[in-house]
């Protein structure tokens, strides 16, 4: 992953206009902001945009969150340098909303308010199920954060010929300011409003390109396919077909099978997604955001899979892989191939974007968690006078937060989008997927079950990453010249997330807690979407 | 749609666990997993036959169809296929079998505690 040493961005590529755009862009998303700000005054408000958003509104949204800079420009890069192996990648994220949907999003918003620790906290003991809530969301967050700064540092150098390590970082550096901006003003609200344009931009500009493509070969797929196979030279057939990245040996077999299993089962506990089912009014609401997103996220995905392709025939795997940035360029690369620096420009800005409106819905997840579940209910028991001091606190730890991601993203500058996101993943369906599907469904679970689910899933994910190939003794580990790996996987979800589903039942037949009367009210509550939170007017 | 009046006091437990126990409400439950569980348990299956394949059967994957298109590149488009039917068959099925179940329960138990 070291890309080239060379003097400007891409050749072509021409920094003011890319520039220009992204400008325009964040003027119109900051008055957006500022109009949203006008009525964000309660927690509800600034946690949940006062449940007001209809269900095709936050459909969107969901996708404009969900479609990262990975997703676009990790998935593209992949489909063209490593062909089918590349699509797997779409294939899960894809798949893993139908566990949203059926298993998680309905009976989630009827029975939570803000975060995740209100549905672990409905029947069990508040204070160590609601740290354990936060601890892991703030975890994912942070990985997950990681990975879209360290992204923008990737394009930074790409589009705007920036290639100092001093000037990377600035640019990070006012990427995360703007972002701080955005969630302090606009709450979830000003937010919401910004994955939605940024959805819109995305998937019109990839339709757009698509069409394009497809048109330069006549709407004929297979010769797009050709294309591809033509441009590689000798080997050009391999991207047809399984196995180019992942087929190598029986471990990166394995691998590809964890991170299968980390990539369907992630989704549905990532906290970014899980927050978005509270901005809607009812369940049937929630549902229907889930279906939009679906379709969006899928057409989308599709796109990709002839945009990938098509990066491959019509600028080439070689070109790609010397470009700046590598494979993370083959989308921009493919922009200007099909309509000059103009469209290279917009593509850019919207990847840009598609950063910041990921990165602030990250922020506002994270800090939400933090007030809500770690300020409100463990520091102050639940007795926080008046909300307003709630919702301070989840401003300045926005702020704090934003913080990190500057750091770490400047640190982390150099890394591998796509496999900090696959870690990310890795990390939710570990520590949050087992605990939320154990407490909507199984009658039995305790707090200790929660408790040795979130942490054991977390501590094992975690743990199994940093002694993985991935940190340490390998040639694209994040770590050179050391190696104290002794996990063969890469991903370390085929372990952990059974692991993390054993240890859920073990602490719950341990202990003998068990509230039957809270129960039945939760699962009457989350069935039925009685006695929950309405939309608040304005 | 729902009813128009604030909710002055919340329900009791007693109410919840009554409602819990109502004929109408473990109808609605068998109803929703006997939907979910097997709906889940099917695309589970088949992602994992589907991913299974792609890592350990190179040659039947790369098999030939049409043009270019092979069998993996058709498994995948079915994927999506899959994905988008089982949304499309449970939206309908909630939306007609769930909802106005759950709905009269809801009305039901926000009904008496006001």
């Amino acid at each position: 992953m070291t890309p080239l040493a060379q003097s400007g961005g891409l050749q072509g590529s021409n920094p003011i206009i890319n520039i220009s755009i992204f400008v325009a862009f964040v003027v119109v998303t900051l008055v957006v902001v500022l109009r949203a700000s006008r009525t964000t005054k309660t927690a509800s408000d600034y946690y949940a945009a006062g449940r007001a958003f209809s269900g095709p509104q936050n459909g969107i949204a969901i996708s404009g969150d969900y479609l990262s800079a990975a997703s676009f420009l990790g998935i593209v890069g992949a489909i063209a340098l490593y062909g089918y192996d590349g699509f797997l990648y779409s294939i899960g994220f894809l798949v893993a909303w139908l566990v949203a949907l059926l298993l998680v999003a309905e009976l989630l918003r009827n029975t939570g308010k803000f975060t995740m620790g209100d549905v672990l906290a409905f029947r069990m003991r508040q204070r160590p199920v609601r740290a354990a809530a936060a601890t892991s969301t703030l975890a994912v967050s942070f990985f997950y954060l990681l990975a879209q700064m360290a992204g923008a540092g990737v394009l930074v150098s790409l589009l705007l010929g920036i290639n100092n390590p001093a000037g990377v970082s600035l640019v990070i550096a006012i990427v995360g300011v703007i972002m701080i901006v955005y969630v302090l003003v606009g709450g979830m609200k000003g937010t919401t409003w910004v994955q939605i344009i940024k959805a819109a931009l995305l998937i019109t500009g990839a339709a757009a390109m698509t069409l394009w493509v497809l048109a330069k070969y006549g709407f004929d797929f297979s010769a797009v396919l050709q294309g591809a196979v033509d441009k590689a030279g000798a080997t050009g057939e391999r991207l047809l077909e399984p196995g180019a990245k992942y087929g190598t040996s029986e471990i990166s077999k394995l691998d590809f099978l964890s991170l299968g299993l980390a990539l369907v089962l992630g989704t549905a506990g990532l906290p970014h997604v899980l927050m978005r089912f509270y901005t809607v009014p009812t369940s049937r609401e929630a549902r229907r955001s889930v279906v939009w997103a679906i379709f969006l996220i899928g057409l989308f995905y599709l796109f990709s899979l002839v945009l990938g392709y098509g990066a491959a025939a019509m600028v080439g795997p070689e070109t790609i892989g010397q470009a700046p940035g590598g494979s993370n360029s083959a989308a921009p690369l493919l922009a200007q191939a099909l309509g000059g620096p103009v469209l290279l420009g917009f593509i850019s800005a919207v990847a840009f974007a598609t950063i910041l409106a990921v990165v602030a819905g990250l922020t506002i997840t994270a800090s939400a968690s933090f007030a809500h579940d770690i300020y409100a209910n463990v520091i102050k028991r639940g007795e926080v006078a008046d909300k307003q001091a709630e919702v301070r606190v989840a401003r300045i730890t926005a702020v704090v937060i934003g913080a990190v991601a500057i750091v770490g993203g400047i640190l982390a500058r150099n890394q591998n989008v796509a496999f900090l996101v696959a870690l990310a993943f890795a990390v939710a369906a570990s520590a949050n997927l087992p605990t939320i599907l154990y407490s909507l469904f199984w009658r039995r679970f305790n707090t200790t079950g929660a408790l040795c689910s979130i942490y054991g899933g977390l501590s094992i994910a975690v743990l199994l990453i940093v002694f993985s190939p991935a940190v340490s003794g390998s040639e694209t580990a994040m770590l050179s010249g050391v190696d104290f790996h002794w996990f063969p996987l890469e991903n370390p979800g085929l372990v952990s997330i059974p692991a993390s589903f054993f240890l859920g039942w073990l602490g719950t037949v341990l202990s003998g807690e068990h509230d039957q009367a809270k129960y039945a009210e939760m699962e009457v509550r989350s069935l039925t979407g009685a006695g929950a939170e309405k939309a608040s007017s304005h | 749609m729902t009813t128009e009046e604030s909710e002055s006091r919340d329900p009791t437990a007693e109410q919840w666990t009554e409602a819990h126990a109502s004929a109408d409400f473990v109808a609605l439950r068998r109803r929703l997993r006997g939907f979910v569980f097997p709906v889940a348990a099917l695309f589970l299956g088949w992602y994992l036959l589907y991913v299974l394949l792609a890592d350990y059967a190179h040659g039947f994957m790369s098999v030939k169809l049409f043009g270019n298109i092979n069998v993996g590149l058709v498994l995948g488009l079915l994927q999506f296929v899959s994905t988008f039917v089982i949304t499309g068959i449970y939206v309908r099925f909630a939306n007609r079998r769930l909802d106005p179940v759950a709905g009269r329960i809801r009305e039901d138990i926000e009904g008496r505690s006001e």
